[in-house]
């Protein structure tokens, strides 16, 4: 507005927070036209210097008895607190004198503002409250379009730079790549495979007769129990009538049946057995699965069943998977095929 | 106190101004800004010291947060743990865990005070999130979202998204048998996400759950990465409160355009810096007294072990309650899958946050309301807005129980099958129910204008022997407190109570006859030029 080479912009008004202050149904300024002068509504005889007990010795001078009880606390649980840890510290103890330590403190500086300080409720008008007038919002405006017709001129140049920053943008991202491996068939792979040992947890290899009827073991391939998706349940289902289903015949060994111990759900360690029902449940979100339907879900948000792994017994009469799973153990995933 | 003492305190008090304000002001010219700060002034209501708690839990958490990190190890290598009688934890002696998890049993039995810090940080966090949902609460039962503060709104809840992954992260570095199991549901949500989730599952763990990666890395993000982004859109959210002014309640002689509380200095600054002080003492002792997260008794993490009765933190309780009840579909097709986790896991919670996000917005429709407010609405004035709030309330209520059905299940001798179906008909019926009683509840309220939560208002009607009648007990005549501006109606056509101020700068509220039928009544009353409309 102050030159004449700066066309645009001046004279007319139609930046964005304009349009709605004319607008005479929307009053957005708390029902007061920004043009105007903010109401001044100027604290009226407040004194805010006087403190709460100035004209009555008495209790002030109570008062600050008060505040000195409580910093006296203060006083004394920090010492205790210095003999507590050199003694060699004891947190209930500990606990305590932070708490009386630090209350009285609080406590004390509260009272001393309350009653001894300076302050009394006031009111005053809340100023301009950051709305700027018509001039200021002009000149804003006018700074930033100095810029506007010398980049307009340049269309080339603002549309090079949007270019530049997504093939620059894009590039930059790569590294993300090398924070991890990438995933492959990792998630479709297992340790298990064709004559595997099935071992307990310290690496001991099993017979059939280790596992009692009813009874349930938390099963490894030898010399991998560390392998994060192999964890299996083998379970002694007796003669209870289990169903297999086909494509798994031959996979169980009389009652004797494995299943991944993975969830198909989120993962968790299929661990609760319960004999009775022949039901296993999973801790994390109660998915439970049917043993004798092939770990079908029965109930709760899993909706795949368990994998089953093809047991058999070697020659030396260990068990042993006859192959490895045959498909991906645990949950879901979005190229699960 | 004798003249010459008054005189002598009166020089001591020139001298020091002039040694510390004007070598100051030499330099940098900020006698405005102090005087202008010191006298800033700060409204009264103690809904309105729920923020400064949750800031001062930060403050909490940051000092005794350091303390742990220069004992905590980030390393998931495999160690076995040899503790010697007295020092340490016999019964895990012996067993194999990753040099995280021994790390923490060394801070918690090996270095004096430090299992003290280490459940003073843990408390502090839980109450941290305590008072921030109470904040967020405050927030949105008052409007104090609304224009001008809408951004503040959006800091807000990203101050909230930071804090909760802070959190999650932090209950994590312990790589104990919770925390982990919690990490694996976590691991299988990521992988559920379409197109990329695979993948991004595994730049974030570095290789297959659990890896060796992701405990190192988890410290990183716990330790500097959220912090800072909590510490950044803090003093954003402060400095907005700074500059805009904090809202207040309508009440007698408050309007829109003025401001009435206590100054900075003293009585704000002190008040709150006995605050912050009570908060130490509090969390003190709540660390010292109160045993939380014993990951001693939970035992190190292995892939293949659960404890039942696995519990997160409660504000990750809505969460896993979510993924719970979610039954059990899956999509298949095209050789792709959407797996389940994935819609109670992301889809859910990123509902709930954009219209948590959007309200500001949605709220501006329902009440097409577009004018700027700094006097707060009482909950029972907008009864559709509190209605919705509390209906969320009930949903995340649902949520929460859902997260602990085999412990209810047990504690209500009810099988856990049972429960987990009463709750997922209840995440509709409650939010319904609860939301329904609320809109009943504020219209009965405004009805008879008494406060759930103060003393109750109005005064003693006395008849006085020439037959007139007149109340004791209260100087503004028929009303207390809340009669104030602003408090008519549920304000449909867009103008808000700010339009009953243009006219009149202070205490307008003095003896107006507000009646009951005035709260049903449409907002005809409160067109811009018109008179006030409680008819003072
Ligand atoms: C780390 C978490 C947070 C901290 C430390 C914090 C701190 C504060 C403090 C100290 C105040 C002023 C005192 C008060 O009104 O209570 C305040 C005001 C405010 N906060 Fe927060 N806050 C946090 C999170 C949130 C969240 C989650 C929201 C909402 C989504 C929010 C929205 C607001 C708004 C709109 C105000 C202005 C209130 C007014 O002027 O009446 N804040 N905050
Ligand atoms: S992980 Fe097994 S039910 Fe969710």
């Amino acid at each position: 507005m102050t030159t004449t080479d700066r066309p645009t912009a001046s004279g007319d008004h139609s930046y964005a927070g304009y349009d709605e202050d004319d607008d005479p149904k929307v009053k957005l300024h708390y029902g007061i036209d920004p043009h105007d002068p903010w109401p001044d509504d100027v604290p009226r005889g407040q004194d805010d210097s006087r403190w709460r007990f100035q004209d009555n010795p008495r209790l002030a001078r109570r008062a600050e008895l008060k505040i000195a009880f409580c910093w006296t606390l203060t006083m004394l649980s920090g010492i205790a607190l210095a003999i507590v840890y050199c003694v060699g510290g004891q947190p209930q103890v500990e606990g305590t004198m932070l708490f009386v330590g630090f209350v009285g403190l609080g406590v004390g500086l509260i009272l001393w503002a309350r009653d001894l300080l300076p302050g009394t409720e006031v009111t005053a008008s809340r100023g301009t409250h950051n709305i700027s007038d018509a001039a200021k919002r002009e000149a804003a405006v006018e700074a930033f379009n100095r810029t506007v017709d010398p980049i307009a001129r340049r269309p080339f140049l603002l549309r090079m730079l949007g270019l530049v920053g997504g093939v620059f943008g894009v590039a930059a991202l790569f590294p993300i790549a090398s924070l991890g491996d990438r995933p492959h068939r990792t998630l479709y792979k297992t340790a298990w495979g064709p004559g595997v040992r099935l071992v307990d947890q310290d690496n001991n290899p099993l017979k059939p007769a280790d596992i009692a009827v009813n009874g349930i073991l938390t099963v490894f391939p030898e010399n991998n129990i560390e392998s994060p998706q192999s964890s299996t349940v083998l379970i002694n289902l007796g003669d209870a009538p289990f169903d297999v289903r086909p494509g798994t015949v031959g996979w169980n060994i009389g009652g004797l049946v494995a299943f991944s111990k993975i969830c198909t759900h989120a993962g968790c360690p299929v661990g609760l057995y319960n004999a009775q029902t022949h039901q296993l449940v999973c801790p994390c979100h109660q998915s439970t699965f049917d043993v004798l339907k092939g770990c079908n879900p029965v109930f709760g948000p899993a909706s795949r069943s368990l994998p089953q792994l093809p047991l058999a017994v070697n020659n030396a009469g260990y068990l042993i998977s006859s192959e490895g799973y045959q498909q991906p153990v645990g949950p879901g995933f979005w190229n699960r095929a | 106190m004798s003249t010459t003492e008054e005189r002598l305190a009166a020089e001591k008090r020139m001298k020091y101004e002039r040694v510390g304000l004007d070598a100051v002001d030499d330099r940098l010219g900020s006698s405005g800004f102090i005087q202008k700060a010191l006298d800033k002034i700060f409204p009264d209501h103690w809904s309105f010291m729920v923020g400064e708690i949750a800031m001062y839990c930060f403050v909490v958490l940051l000092i005794t947060g350091v303390y742990l990190a220069l004992y905590y190890v980030p390393s998931a290598a495999d160690v076995v743990y040899h503790p010697t009688p007295g020092h340490g934890y016999m019964p895990l002696a012996g067993q194999h865990m990753s040099e995280a998890y021994q790390s923490v049993l060394n801070i918690s039995f090996n270095v004096r005070a430090g299992l003290v810090m280490r459940q003073m940080h843990h408390w502090a966090a839980v109450v941290f999130m305590a008072a921030i949902a109470f904040h967020l609460c405050r927030i949105f039962f008052t409007g104090a979202f609304r224009r001008p503060r809408e951004t503040n709104w959006v800091i807000g809840l990203l101050l909230l998204l930071s804090v909760m992954l802070e959190g999650f992260s932090g209950y994590s570095l312990p790589d104990d048998l919770l925390s982990g199991t919690g990490l694996r549901v976590v691991f299988s949500i990521v992988e559920s996400i379409p197109f990329i989730g695979t993948w991004l599952a595994f730049d974030l763990w570095g290789s297959q759950f659990p890896g060796s990666s992701l405990i190192p890395r988890l410290f990183v993000v716990h330790e500097f990465l959220f912090p800072l982004a909590i510490i950044g859109l803090l003093t954003a959210h402060l400095m907005l409160i700074w500059r805009q002014k904090h809202t207040d309640f309508p009440g007698p002689g408050k309007t829109e355009t003025n401001i009435r509380g206590s100054r900075l200095w003293p009585q704000y600054a002190i008040k709150s810096g006995a605050l912050l002080m009570i908060i130490f003492g509090v969390l003190g002792a709540l660390g010292g007294l109160f045993q939380i997260n014993a990951i001693w008794l939970y035992g190190p993490y292995n892939p293949y072990t659960v404890s039942a009765g696995a519990q997160p933190d409660w504000y990750v309780g809505w969460l896993d309650g979510s993924v719970r009840l979610w039954p059990h579909w899956e999509f298949r097709s095209f050789g792709h899958e959407i797996a389940n986790p994935f819609f109670p896991g992301v889809l859910v919670p990123g509902i709930v946050f954009t219209i948590m996000f959007a309200w500001p917005q949605i709220d501006r429709l329902i009440y097409k309301d577009h004018v700027a407010h700094n006097l707060l609405d009482r909950p029972r004035d907008k009864p559709f807005r509190t209605a919705v709030g509390v209906g969320a309330l009930a949903f995340f209520t649902d949520l929460t129980f859902a997260s602990g059905t085999d412990l209810l299940g047990n504690d209500l001798h009810m099988p856990f099958e049972r429960l987990i179906e009463i709750l997922q008909y209840g995440v509709f019926v409650a939010p319904l129910v609860a939301g329904a009683i609320a809109y009943k509840t504020c219209q009965a309220l405004q009805r008879t204008d008494a406060h759930p939560i103060m003393k109750p208002v109005g005064g003693i009607l006395i008849r006085t022997a020439d037959g007139a009648y007149h109340t004791l007990g209260d100087e503004h005549g028929a009303h207390g407190d809340h009669d104030g501006h602003g408090h008519a109606v549920d304000d449909h056509d867009g103008n808000g109570h700010a339009a009953a101020h243009d006219d009149d700068g202070n205490g307008s509220a003095d003896g107006n006859g507000h009646a009951a039928e005035e709260v049903d009544e449409p907002a005809a009353g409160a067109a811009i030029s018109g008179p006030d409309p409680s008819g003072s």
